[in-house]
This record gives C-alpha cells, structure tokens and sequence, in this order.
C-alpha cells in the first residue's frame, strides 16, 4: 500500500515496494483432509508470496488437525494479505502470526526448533574432529560404522546452518532438514 | 418415501445426486453428458422434477448456470463429464470466482481404480480447478457424497459466494450407500461473519454526518446480499443525501433514474463519478473491492478521504487501498444497522451539502457520454439508447459480452432493479453473453433477455444458439458490429501507434443467414432511421434472434481514464482527437509494458 506505483502502458501498475520485508513465521491449524497442504502452498505459489520453510504434520488424531508451520517473507502489508487469504480456505480453521504474536508478548521472537540429520563420511582426524564437533553442538550419534556417522541435531536454524558448515570440509554427504516448528513462549495456546 | 427425515435411505451415488438436488430446492440443471457421468443422466431421464438443459459446450452450461444464478440468487448448477468436460468448465469457473457467483458444478471422473494412470477422458479435476474454486470435492465414498453435494451448495451460497466443484468417479455414481439430507452442521472451519461490528458502525455513521463531500461507491456485493441490501442501499441515500456512484459489477443496486445517481464510476466510468470520488473528504466503499480498473492509479486515488469499507471478505480490507473504518459482514446486515444508527443518532444537515452537490453539478455539466450523432450511420451509443428507450418499461434482462459494446451498455442502458444486468467484471470474459442469457431467460420464460453483444465476443460461444432454439428460449442477441475487436484496437490506437495487429475480423459470417441455419431469426440493420422498427421486431419475435446491428467501424469508448492515470486526469469525448489519443500515455508508460 505504501507501494510506489508506477504507470505502465497499461492500465496495470509495477509496483516499487517502499516497505521493508520482514520474516514471519505463521502457524496454520487446517482439517486433515485431502488437497489442503495443496490449497495452502497453491495460494503461496498462485498469489506469488514466499515460502523460506515449511512444517506439516497431524497434531490432534482424533480431530483430524494438521498444524502447518510456514516460514515467510513480505512488508507487512503483504503478512497480513497472507493471513487473510489463509483464512478463506475452508478447511483452515485458524491462522496465527506467531511473530506478531510474540511481540505483542513483549517477545523478540517465537520459539523455533528444527532437526536435521547430517551424514559425514571420512576416517582418522577429520573423523575425530567431527565427533569432538557434534559433540560441541550436542548433536547425537544414531548411526555410525568406521566409516562415516549420522548426527541428529536440534535447535534454531542458525544453529543449524552453522553446525552444517562445519562438517563440510570434515566429510560432509548429505543433510535432511525437516523445516521450522515453533510456537510462542507462555501458557497461552494458539 | 420422502417423510421421516432421519431415516437414512439406501440408493446409488447416481440416485443421490439427484436426490440432493432436489433436496437443495434445484429446479434446473445446465449440462453436457459424457462417459464418467452416464449414470447420473440416466437418473436424470428417470424423473422430471429437475430439468436438465443441454448446451453444446461446457463453457455455455457454466455461463448459463452464471447468469442463471445472478438473475435469481439462487445458486447456478452445471453437470459435466470427466476430461474435457471438466476443463472446458474452468473458465466460467473462474469467471464465477472473480464475480462471486454461486456456481455448483458436478464432475464425473474415471473410476476410482483408474484414478492416475492416464485413463481416458481424465484429468485431475480437483488439481485443475483447487485456484479457481472456493473449494472442491473428489467423492470417494458414497456414503460421504449426499452429505458433500450439501457442503457444496451450503459453501457456495454463503459468505462471500463463490465456485465450488464435486467430482464424482463413476464407480461413485454406481455404488450403493446410506443418503443423508441436508442438515445444517457446517464444518467449523468455515465460518462466515455476516454481522458487522457495531462499533465500528457506530464510528462509521459518525464520520459520515461530519462529511462536507462524502460519495457512496457500491459494487456487487450489495446484488449479492440480495434484494433488502439493495433496498436499504436507496434508503441510506435518501436518508444521507449522499451521492452515489457504482462499480459495473453494482449496476441496479440504486436506481439509474434516482436524484442522487452519477453515474457509473472508474475507467470507462462518468466524469462525475469519477471527479467526485477524486475530491471526496469520505468515501462509503460497500461491497466493492478497489479493483484496478475503478481505482485509476493508485497513488493518486481519493487522496484526501477517510475511507469506509462495508465487505464480507476480510481479505478485501486493506488489499489495495487503505481503510480508515473497516467494517467486516454481510452489507445487508451491516447496511440495517447503518440505517437504523443514522436515524436514530445523525441529523441530515442536507443544506451542508449544497456547495458538494453545486460542484457535482458542474461535473455533470461536462456531459462526459456525449457522442455526436450521425445521420447516415448508427454510432453504437445511439444503438444502446433506443434499445433501452424501447424496453425500458418491459420486463428487460441485459447480459453483455466483454469489450466496447459491454461498456457502452453500462453507460448508455439504465437499469432501475437488482439483478437485470449480467456481465462479465472480474475475468472479462468474451462469450459470457450469449449462454448467460440462455440461463437467465430459463429461469425466467415470460422475460425479455437481451444479450448486447459484440461481433468478436458473441462467436466465442455461437453455438448456444442451438440450446437456445431445442429449449424454446427467445433470448435477443443484439451485437453491435464493428468488424474489429473494438476495445482492442482502441488499446492498439492508445498504445501500439495505431498498428491495427490482428484487431480486424477479414471474414465475418452473415449474422442472419446463420440466425436462419440455427433455426433463429435474424436481422439486419445499417440506418439510424430504420433502428427503431427493427428492434420492435426483435421484440415481438418469439423465436432467438441475432440482430447484426451495423456501426460505426471506428467509435471509441470515451470517457477514459487512460493507464497510469488518475480520476482527474480523465480523457473526455469531445477531447479525444486522435493526437490525444495518440499521446494519452507517454512514450515511459508505454517502455513499461
């Protein structure tokens, strides 16, 4: 809205975005029901937002409630575009800006978790150097022979990010990362 | 058979569509059989409660359906096969969605067994159709099918209404299962706020009797809300005084013939409308959206109003322009508490609004519709004019195709009542017409249903003529022919250095040999003179006319907001040389297309 728009040849406008983007992460409770994770990022895709991360998977069985967790990123004009677009599709049942949640909180910031596995493969002091490491970031060992390990590893992301770059020249083969869970700090729920 | 509600009955799924037709108060069907939905039509020949309306293509069922609905408020239905079938569907579909028209379209599918292995005639209708639905439907079970048809109407007929789609695979339609009927358990996700917060109403009417030069601008949601929005609509101007101008989608909410009417608003929109949404101190938005073609450019947009925006969606607040006073529900309700608080707290200081009404009047004064008349040769407006002049006092319904000729109808047809005019806003789709008025003149026979068309659009979907003449329907196909795809060459003229690139049909088909050929009847018109007697003609035929009314080739739609521009910056008639036209928009506007 703050948008300088700018006149095009027709009577659409390019819009030249005044506003910051600012990263949000949004906590979408939906029924568990075919289509809807599709619903979800086709909205993304189709109104052309972005998606950094995202999170998805049963919570309450009985139910039939998935919470998907989505990381973005857009001026808060579009943040709350978002939110609302969320909330028209039927299924979604409610949509929380845990970021503007938390701050409403007097938080910085929700609290986020990710996991990662990390396989590295190599033998004698880079194979020593990377258990010592994972150790350091209390990463655990749940697959091992001499040749390589795989560590599982918890916490932000940027913790993450780092135990990462370490590990690249100790060997590094592959990562799985399983995207951002997160809520906001308190006794309140969503 | 039909008494103990609670019984839960035994039927196929192809009994039960019918059935929850039925149920769901279905008195006409728009359709098009195929292999994936045999069973269904074959229950459909077992009965004669609900009719079935054979199109011949599934883009006219899903129009017909459209206009169907908009004329009845009811929700429009349509029944297609799976494949094709279902795609063909995707542009009412969408076009339905842009609009907010109750559209429920049946699909069949290959059995589910086959369901992705490239069967024949399928596709992955809930895939295809999941962006331009308000929600869909693949029917695995049967027994959960009566209770997903309800879903569907009860979805696509509240809150803001909308497209929903229900495929159903064919072994679906051949199982048996339990029938539920409608019951009234909506899903608790999906719900609707109708009622507006009172507060912010409250703070509403308090805004409005401070305002030295407010403008009223509704839209289509007030015809959605049905006919008492409508009604409190006029008694909110009376009330106020306020003047009132609409989008295209709004047309009829306040009568055309009302002391406080501008005039349509926006790109093609009256001076008036549009000087007096530019200069406005308050601007009352109800059930309208800021659409890019009524906002002209946005920076410039009612710099210096505070703005209230009546919506059911709240993602319609604040999308593109900002709301001072938004107010989330249904206009109906929200427009009942309106009136009620103005009456009951705000004194109409009319006399305050004198100075408004006085510069209004000199708006109005610029006579931006004018056109100059020809003797010799029948300019378009003057077509729309006698037309309205010779229907006015009968039981008129107008569909449009989308170009020149849709806005000329907007501005030079007057229309008094809700739900007599049904055009194609969002999308724009060519062709919507033609079919639509097939649905309309099925929901209502004894109407007279004009579809103002032009010669490019209406042969996008031609062969409804023949559903038109199988059903008995007289709808009047009253195409203003240019030979060009006008509204394109007038953006060729604006934009592109008047290089007329594919805008000029070389090879049109005589409009009234091919009425003759589909069992029609046609007619031809090329004299200002003779204008009058031949839509008397076409009036009291009672068979489906083409009218080819013949004008002048090269008429542009003025006023104009050209691109990039803003309300006061308007390009009026009797300035629109073609240097203006040429230079409308400069040579930077035109890099950035």
């Amino acid at each position: 809205m703050n948008a300088q728009l700018q006149p095009t040849g027709s009577a659409y406008f390019i819009a030249k975005e005044t506003e910051k983007p600012e990263t949000h992460t949004l906590s979408v409770l939906v029924d568990n029901e075919p289509g809807v994770l599709a619903r979800v990022i086709g909205l993304f895709s189709g109104r052309g937002y972005n998606i950094e991360s995202l999170t998805v998977s049963e919570t309450e069985h009985e139910k039939h409630l998935s919470r998907i967790t989505i990381v973005t990123r857009g001026t808060p004009h579009v943040m709350e575009q978002i939110k609302h677009q969320l909330e028209r599709i039927v299924p979604v049942h409610r949509v929380v800006d845990l970021t503007v949640r938390s701050h409403e909180l007097g938080q910085e910031r929700p609290l986020e978790r990710e996991l990662a596995l990390v396989k590295v493969a190599g033998t004698g002091e880079a194979r020593v150097e990377a258990l010592r490491l994972a150790d350091a970031f209390r990463a655990s060992v749940i697959d091992a022979n001499t040749e390589h390990f795989i560590f599982e590893i918890t916490g932000k992301g940027s913790k993450l990010d780092q135990f990462i770059a370490i590990m690249k020249p100790l060997g590094l083969v592959e990562i799985c990362r399983t995207g951002v869970a997160a809520m906001n700090r308190g006794p309140q729920g969503m | 058979m039909s008494n103990g509600q609670s019984e839960r009955r035994e039927m196929t799924g192809a009994e039960m569509v019918v059935q929850a037709l039925k149920d769901n108060g279905v008195k006409h069907v728009f359709g098009y059989p195929g292999g994936a939905v045999l069973p269904i039509y074959d229950e459909i020949f077992q009965q004669d409660e609900v009719e079935h309306i054979l199109v011949r293509h599934e883009q006219g069922a899903g129009h017909a359906a459209e206009g169907y609905a908009r004329s009845t408020g009811r929700a429009g239905v349509m029944l297609v096969t799976s494949g094709p079938g279902a795609t063909n569907a995707v542009t009412p579909l969408q076009d339905a969605l842009m609009d907010s028209i109750p559209l429920v379209c049946l699909t069949g599918q290959v059995p589910t067994s086959l369901i992705g292995s490239d069967a024949f005639q399928e596709c992955d209708t809930v895939g295809i159709t999941r962006p331009c639905t308000k929600h869909n439907w693949l029917v695995k079970d049967v027994n959960e099918l009566a209770a997903t048809i309800h879903e569907a109407f009860h979805v696509a007929t509240t809150g803001r209404p909308g497209p929903v789609v229900v495929d159903i695979p064919k072994d679906v339609q051949f199982a048996k299962g339990f029938y539920v009927s409608p019951q009234i358990a909506p899903r608790t996700s999906y719900q609707p706020k109708v009622q507006g917060d009172l507060e912010k109403v409250k703070a509403a009417v308090e805004l409005m009797a401070t305002a030295k030069k407010p403008i009223i601008y509704s839209g289509g949601g007030v015809i959605n809300s049905g006919p008492e929005a409508s009604h409190l609509l006029r008694e909110l101007v009376d009330l106020t005084g306020f003047p009132i101008t609409s989008t295209l989608m709004g047309l009829g909410a306040y009568p055309a013939s009302g002391k406080n009417w501008l005039g349509m608003l926006g790109m093609h929109g009256t001076y008036e409308a549009n000087m007096a949404m530019h200069d406005c101190d308050v601007m009352i938005c109800i059930g309208a959206r800021f659409d890019d073609r009524i906002t002209g450019r946005l920076t410039a947009f009612s710099p210096n109003s505070k703005k209230i925006h009546i919506d059911i969606d709240p993602s319609s607040i604040n999308k593109n322009v900002h709301t001072d006073v938004p107010i989330i529900g249904d206009v109906g309700r929200v427009l009942e508490d309106m009136v009620r608080l103005w009456r009951a707290t705000a004194k109409a200081d009319k006399k305050a609004l004198y100075p408004w009404w006085e510069q209004i009047a000199k708006w109005r004064a610029r006579d931006s519709l004018a056109y100059k008349m020809n003797n010799d040769v029948i300019m378009p407006q003057y077509a729309i004019q006698r037309l309205y002049e010779l229907t006015k006092d009968k039981d008129t319904y107008i569909t449009t195709e989308v170009g020149q000729h849709q806005m000329w109808a907007a501005q030079h047809y007057h229309f008094d009542k809700p739900n007599r005019w049904m055009t194609s806003g969002g999308l724009g789709t060519m062709g919507y017409g033609l079919p639509a008025a097939l649905g309309v003149q099925i929901a209502h026979p004894n109407a007279l249903v004009i579809d103002i068309a032009g010669d490019a659009s209406v042969q996008m979907t031609m062969q409804e003529m023949s559903a038109a003449v199988q059903y008995n329907a007289p709808i009047k196909i009253f195409i203003l022919n240019n030979q060009y795809m006008g509204m394109v060459r007038q953006w060729q003229q604006l934009l592109h250095g008047n290089r007329l690139s594919h805008s000029y049909t070389e090879a049109m088909p005589d409009f009234v040999k091919l009425a003759e050929a589909y069992g029609g009847h046609g007619i031809r018109c090329e004299k200002p003179d003779e204008l009058d007697d031949a839509i008397k003609e076409m009036i009291a035929v009672k068979k489906p006319v083409l009218f080819d009314c013949r004008v002048a080739t090269l008429a542009n739609c003025f006023p104009m907001i050209p691109s990039g521009k803003a309300h006061n910056e308007m390009l009026l008639p009797d300035e629109a040389t073609d240097e203006a036209v040429a230079n409308a928009i400069d040579a930077k506007g035109r890099e950035l297309v």
